[in-house]
């Protein structure tokens, strides 16, 4: 027993915490595997390509969280499939994370100047080449820091996979709540813990960012 | 996947969804303001607070912005009731949003303070403003006005998170949609009509804000005026007409 739950319980506690981990990695690669399309064709010549995906990222940014998750959860369930609410939270994570990740990663290949990719037109280059040799390496360093700044939104936000049962650190500290009824102890035990997933990250985003301005000043 | 989607839910809802919007409009607006207030409040006090009130309000700032808001709302919400205070869900609800904003409200208000050039604070002091006349009437009004396109963003997050407040029994635009699951099994459409309701008000919540700006800002509104008649590079209206020979 410590402070009147027992460590099977904290034990519990902390398997929510790894799933919460899981579901952000989840969260994290299919957003940038999503994301990184909406950027680049956020940027693109074509006109229909810019509303699309413009369209795109007003809808899922305009829409919460949770409803995102329930509409997942539900339309996988009437599309005839029984999956774990893990494949719903996932989706729904990877929806809502390619949305914030292709508007961040769209900022940063805008902020690469235009002279580059007329400079590499002139080289001959493709336009698959254009971004993959030379604008998408350079876009890369301007966006660690506002990325690594995001991760910390997309740990937080899996908590909110709670509303469709999905066994993550929020669930599992409401659960252990529910039977022991120690709220300041276990709430704050949780807090405790998702403050040790994003407090470091927030404070690598923030030095990353302070380099980079050093380094593009001089 | 043979599915026959059915709206019919609506017509017999259509009551609770509206008492749900109101629900969830009504806490945001209550949100917002105290979020705001509480925020430029932390941003004052970590720019010009003494040490300890800095560290303080820094300490302040990190936790709410490294927790997830539910876990703040549950740890007040259980929190309370633990302790023998029975309060509504609501205003719990209320607090924990205003709380959670503030975090990033602050950080909002205090890169705009940062950015108020430092001639702009020496020249109110000139005048003989004291330091906190110089807060409230030149810097804080410049570094919302710099800041408002972020903070507008801000204020539709918060909007949208309210919808996690059904999670503690408060009858917001989420929770409808649970009841009209659990007594339709339409879980999917109401969803769908849900979204569609939080897709509008994110939207008004947008064009009412800018109007906000251009009342509470009008200088922004005369520049960007002049600037849409006036394009740099472009000669002036009367020019054109000379030099097309046009005549009024």
């Amino acid at each position: 027993m410590i402070m009147g739950v027992t460590s099977g319980q904290w034990f519990f506690i902390l398997q929510g915490a790894g799933w919460t981990l899981i579901l952000s990695l989840l969260g994290f690669v299919g957003g940038t595997v999503v994301g990184l399309p909406v950027a680049v064709f956020g940027t693109s010549n074509s006109r229909v390509l810019r509303i699309l995906t413009g369209g795109y990222v007003k809808l899922i940014q305009g829409i919460p969280l949770p409803v995102v998750m329930f509409i997942c959860y539900f339309g996988i369930s009437i599309a005839g499939y029984d999956l774990p609410a893990l494949v719903a939270a996932g989706i729904a994570m990877t929806l809502y994370s390619s949305a914030f990740l292709g508007e961040i990663w769209r900022g940063c290949i805008e902020a690469i100047p235009k002279t580059q990719w007329e400079a590499s037109e002139s080289l001959a280059l493709g336009k698959i080449q254009v971004l993959t040799s030379v604008i998408l390496p350079q876009a890369f360093r301007v966006a660690i820091p506002p990325t690594v700044g995001f991760l910390v939104q997309i740990v937080k936000n899996t908590s909110y996979a709670v509303v469709i049962g999905f066994f993550d650190l929020t669930y599992s500290s409401r659960v252990i709540n529910n039977s022991t009824f120690k709220p300041f102890v276990i709430f704050t035990a949780a807090a405790l813990i998702y403050f040790a997933m994003c407090y470091p990250l927030s404070v690598l985003s923030y030095r990353l960012e302070r380099k980079l301005k050093r380094h593009s000043r001089l | 996947m043979n599915y026959n989607f059915d709206f019919s839910f609506i017509g017999q809802y259509w009551p609770s969804l509206l008492d749900g919007l109101w629900i969830s409009a009504e806490m945001s607006a209550v949100a917002l303001i105290g979020g705001f207030l509480l925020g430029v409040m932390l941003a004052v006090a970590r720019t010009q607070g003494s040490p300890t009130v800095r560290r303080l309000a820094t300490g302040f700032v990190d936790l709410t912005r490294n927790t997830p808001l539910i876990v703040q709302t549950f740890w007040l919400f259980f929190g309370l009731s633990a302790l023998g205070f029975l309060v509504p869900a609501i205003a719990a609800a209320v607090v924990a949003l205003a709380v959670n904003t503030s975090g990033y409200t602050c950080e909002i208000v205090r890169a705009g303070i940062d950015s108020v050039h430092y001639g702009q604070k020496e020249a109110a002091a000139c005048l003989g403003l004291s330091r906190s006349q110089v807060m409230r009437n030149v810097v804080l009004p410049q570094a919302i006005e710099k800041m408002y396109p972020a903070l507008i963003s801000q204020f539709v997050l918060v909007m949208l998170a309210t919808s996690i407040m059904s999670q503690i029994s408060v009858e917001e635009l989420t929770a409808v949609g649970l009841q009209i699951q659990t007594r339709t099994f339409r879980g999917f459409e109401a969803y769908l009509v849900i979204a569609a309701i939080y897709l509008v008000m994110s939207w008004l919540l947008r064009v009412i804000m800018n109007l906000c700006y251009n009342v509470a800002f009008p200088r922004q509104r005369h520049i960007s005026q002049a600037r849409s008649t006036f394009r740099p590079g472009a000669p002036a209206p009367s020019d054109t007409s000379i030099a097309t020979g046009a005549r009024p």
